[in-house]
């Protein structure tokens, strides 16, 4: 039989994946593999880690990475890419990391359009930690630290990265996908190589955010999950590309 | 043998400049140790300056000591705050074109220099610090001005438009300085 | 060798460019604005990166970053500044990524004042962020060795994969000296050392598990983390063995031992000078390497000899006192002359505090 399939070889072969059932994670981090291979980057890629269940495959990726403290991501990414512009770098970061202890970093590094990669994972909720409110958390959504839902008066409302960053001139490529069907999916994938490939030509700040579901934090299955994503997570963040100078 | 300077002034008087042509000069042209520290306040503009220069032909401890050989004064603000650091026997430059001789000491010998007059006679404010310099080495001896000039003439190396000014504001000084002597 | 008249922060840049450094980030903050200043001109000259980061925490992932590919790299602040970098130094500690920073130190706590002072002391030796874990601290006394140290700094760092810290206080930073810079490493040297880091450093691998830069503050495993932590351990116990750096003066006969590191000790030697002269027994240690801290030095002064000990240092309370009295544990008395909060410690005070004790 012809095989036609196999893991990505970014990923070892030989551990099995640590996230949750109906996390969106693995799907994102087996396109990110994809796309390096597919490129011919592996060998020259570097990921920035953010903290939480970003860095959860950090022991079982098989190319170059690097933790980031909380938040720090991009600025880690900022001194490695400058540091050793002919690597490919991307950070990888959740909606706690890159829009509320890292929001200084994030945009600052959009802002100077440093010639990075963000790949954001928004589910609007912080995932190791125990489901607290996050930046991104929609207005009624239940959180650990917010037991009767995200209140406007009291908490704010959800922060729309895309949009905020597509303020700044320097950014060269702003895209929310998500994968929450196969189509989408494919959609990611072709965002995450068009971001890296801005990146291999020098083109500056690229970004795709990815809206993603937590079905253990949400409290739901994975797919009563699927569908609060597609019904409330997508109302609040349509998909689409926010900016592209290309 | 140890000599410590402070200078005090407006910030704009060229304080700091007058220190590190002084310490510059000593560092570039003979073995002695020399140290310059800037006193530096929150205040962009404005405000006093001061800086301290401790010349010595043996390691400097302090680059601040507590009591000083030699003060020079730009402005009254500056006699008032620093009067007290000056050691019995030193000598107080002053610029005595806005600051009073009448200091209520006379344990200290005063040399006097109108250097805001002289400078605005000169066609620019702004040289008084030079004149000052002027004024302390050819009172001091404490360096050879032909050194001290190479100093200032390679500092004002970008602007060679100003050398003539600046020769003339130095040479001003040092008469004064030499006269003072006496 | 050619004298030249440089301020201490603008030194300890042109001190780091010679030794390889050819990444800078740091933030604004006095009394050490020089430093950034410096670098933003420099660096450009020698192919190096500057980066004003948006924040003292960006500043040092910054560097964190492009230490991590092998590249010399360093950051530079001011007390308060240096609190914010605690979380990246920390992160560099447990990565074990070289890297240098300096500490241009003033007084505290809080904004405090930005004039000079020595009030960092615990933090740079004992604390310098969460973990435990520990860095070579150099303390300057001259302009001439925050460039010597500095430019060592470096060295250090790479032989360690640890962070070095130069612990300035605002006079060293602020003041103008005479120096002999060291000479300039060459670009082959450099590319040398960037290249003996190629195995670790973040910079992309073959596609092997085994040989990816692995860049790792923290590990999911505790078994690996307290076996990291025990080599940590080993190298601060080499360290303590082999690297203490520590200038003694005219213990040998001296009844009255001071002990003072950075600008104090060069105020208290000249005290020394002064009190010798009238025949006075009057001595000086000064911790060069404020850790590793030289304890063997004051643990093995003559106490039969030694009346009374005195730590002089800009922080009230004292803080260098601690390491001070666990050398000398309770075998003679040990008396304080400080002053604090951004002031500069007088000769006199330092002449007074002696009289009353000899």
């Amino acid at each position: 039989m012809e095989k036609i399939y196999a893991r990505t070889k970014g990923l070892r072969p030989d551990v099995v994946s640590g996230f949750c059932p109906g996390c969106m994670h693995s799907t994102v981090i087996k396109l990110i593999g994809e796309v390096l291979e597919e490129m011919n980057q592996m060998d020259n890629a570097v990921a920035v880690l953010g903290i939480g269940c970003c860095g959860l495959h950090m022991e079982y990726m098989s190319y170059d990475n690097v933790t980031a403290p909380h938040g720090r991501a991009c600025a880690v990414a900022t001194g490695i890419k400058r540091a050793n512009s002919k690597s490919l770098v991307y950070t990888y970061q959740g909606d706690g990391d890159f829009a509320s202890i890292g929001l200084g970093e994030s945009v600052s590094a959009a802002n100077r359009g440093e010639n990075i990669t963000v790949i954001f994972i928004n589910n609007g909720i912080y995932g190791m930690t125990g489901g607290q409110m996050a930046p991104t958390t929609l207005l009624g959504m239940k959180a650990s630290t917010a037991p009767k839902g995200r209140i406007a008066e009291e908490h704010g409302y959800p922060m729309h990265m895309c949009e905020i960053l597509n303020q700044l001139t320097a950014p060269y490529y702003l895209e929310r996908t998500s994968c929450n069907t196969p189509q989408n999916v494919l959609k990611t994938r072709k965002a995450i190589k068009k971001a890296f490939q801005n990146q291999l030509d020098g083109k500056g700040f690229s970004m795709v955010e990815i809206v993603t579901s937590c079905p253990t934090n949400w409290g739901l299955d994975t797919m009563k999950s699927l569908d609060y994503l597609n019904e409330k997570m997508l109302t609040e963040y349509p998909l689409g590309v926010i900016r592209d100078n290309g | 043998m140890e000599r410590n300077l402070c200078v005090a002034g407006f910030g704009g008087q060229g304080v700091m400049t007058l220190g590190k042509f002084l310490s510059q000069a000593t560092c570039d042209s003979t073995d002695m140790n020399v140290t310059f520290f800037p006193s530096y306040g929150a205040e962009q503009r404005g405000g006093t300056a001061n800086c301290f220069v401790v010349i010595s032909d043996e390691n400097i401890g302090a680059p601040v000591a507590d009591k000083m050989d030699d003060l020079m004064v730009m402005n009254q603000p500056s006699m008032d705050k620093f009067l007290n650091t000056l050691k019995s026997g030193g000598t107080l430059f002053i610029n005595s074109s806005i600051v009073s001789n009448d200091i209520g000491r006379d344990d200290v010998t005063i040399v006097e220099a109108p250097v805001t007059e002289l400078a605005l006679e000169l066609g620019n404010a702004k040289v008084l610090n030079i004149i000052m310099l002027g004024v302390y080495v050819g009172y001091t001896g404490i360096i050879e001005p032909q050194i001290i000039w190479n100093t200032i003439e390679h500092k004002l190396g970008s602007k060679p438009k100003l050398l003539p000014l600046n020769r003339q504001a130095f040479e001003k000084g040092m008469s004064i300085g030499v006269a003072a002597r006496k | 060798m050619e004298r030249v008249f440089m301020k201490g922060c603008e030194a300890i840049a042109e001190a780091a460019v010679r030794a390889g450094c050819r990444f800078f980030a740091g933030y604004p903050i006095t009394p050490q604005n020089e430093i950034p200043e410096y670098f933003s001109r420099r660096l450009p000259e020698v192919g190096g990166v500057f980066i004003q980061g948006e924040s003292e925490v960006a500043s040092i992932n910054m560097v964190y970053g492009a230490a991590s590919t092998g590249t010399r790299s360093m950051t530079s602040s001011s007390s308060p500044g240096i609190s914010l970098k605690s979380e990246g130094i920390s992160y560099c500690a447990a990565a074990r990524i070289p890297m240098v920073y300096a500490n241009v130190s003033r007084g505290g706590p809080g904004v405090g004042s930005i004039q000079p002072a020595q009030m960092d002391y615990l933090q740079a030796t004992k604390a310098s962020g969460n973990g435990g874990f520990k860095m070579m601290v150099f303390a300057p006394a001259t302009v001439q060795e925050a460039v010597d140290m500095t430019f060592a700094a470096f060295d250090y760092a790479d032989r360690d994969r640890n962070p070095v810290l130069i612990l300035c206080d605002g006079v060293i930073g602020t003041m103008m000296e005479p120096v002999v810079m060291p000479e300039m490493k060459g670009d082959a040297e450099i590319a040398a050392i960037k290249d003996g880091k190629k195995s670790w450093a973040a910079i992309g691998h073959e596609l092997d598990y085994a040989k990816r830069g692995w860049i790792q503050p923290g590990n999911w495993s505790t078994a690996v983390m307290q076996q990291g932590n025990e080599e940590a351990a080993a190298m601060y116990d080499n360290w303590q063995k082999n690297d203490v750096q520590v200038e003694q003066y005219k213990v040998e006969d001296a009844e009255l031992v001071m002990v003072a590191y950075g600008i104090s000790a060069r105020i208290a030697k000249t005290v020394v000078d002064k009190y010798r002269a009238d025949g006075k027994k009057v001595g000086l240690i000064r911790p060069i390497t404020v850790n590793p801290f030289p304890y063997e030095a004051i643990e093995n002064l003559n106490y039969g000899q030694v009346k009374t000990i005195l730590d002089v240092e800009m922080s009230i309370p004292a803080q260098m006192l601690q390491d001070v009295s666990l050398a000398v544990k309770g075998r003679c008395p040990i008396e304080t002359c400080l002053c604090s909060g951004g002031n500069i410690m007088k000769k006199e005070q330092v002449m007074d505090a002696v009289a009353k004790l000899i």
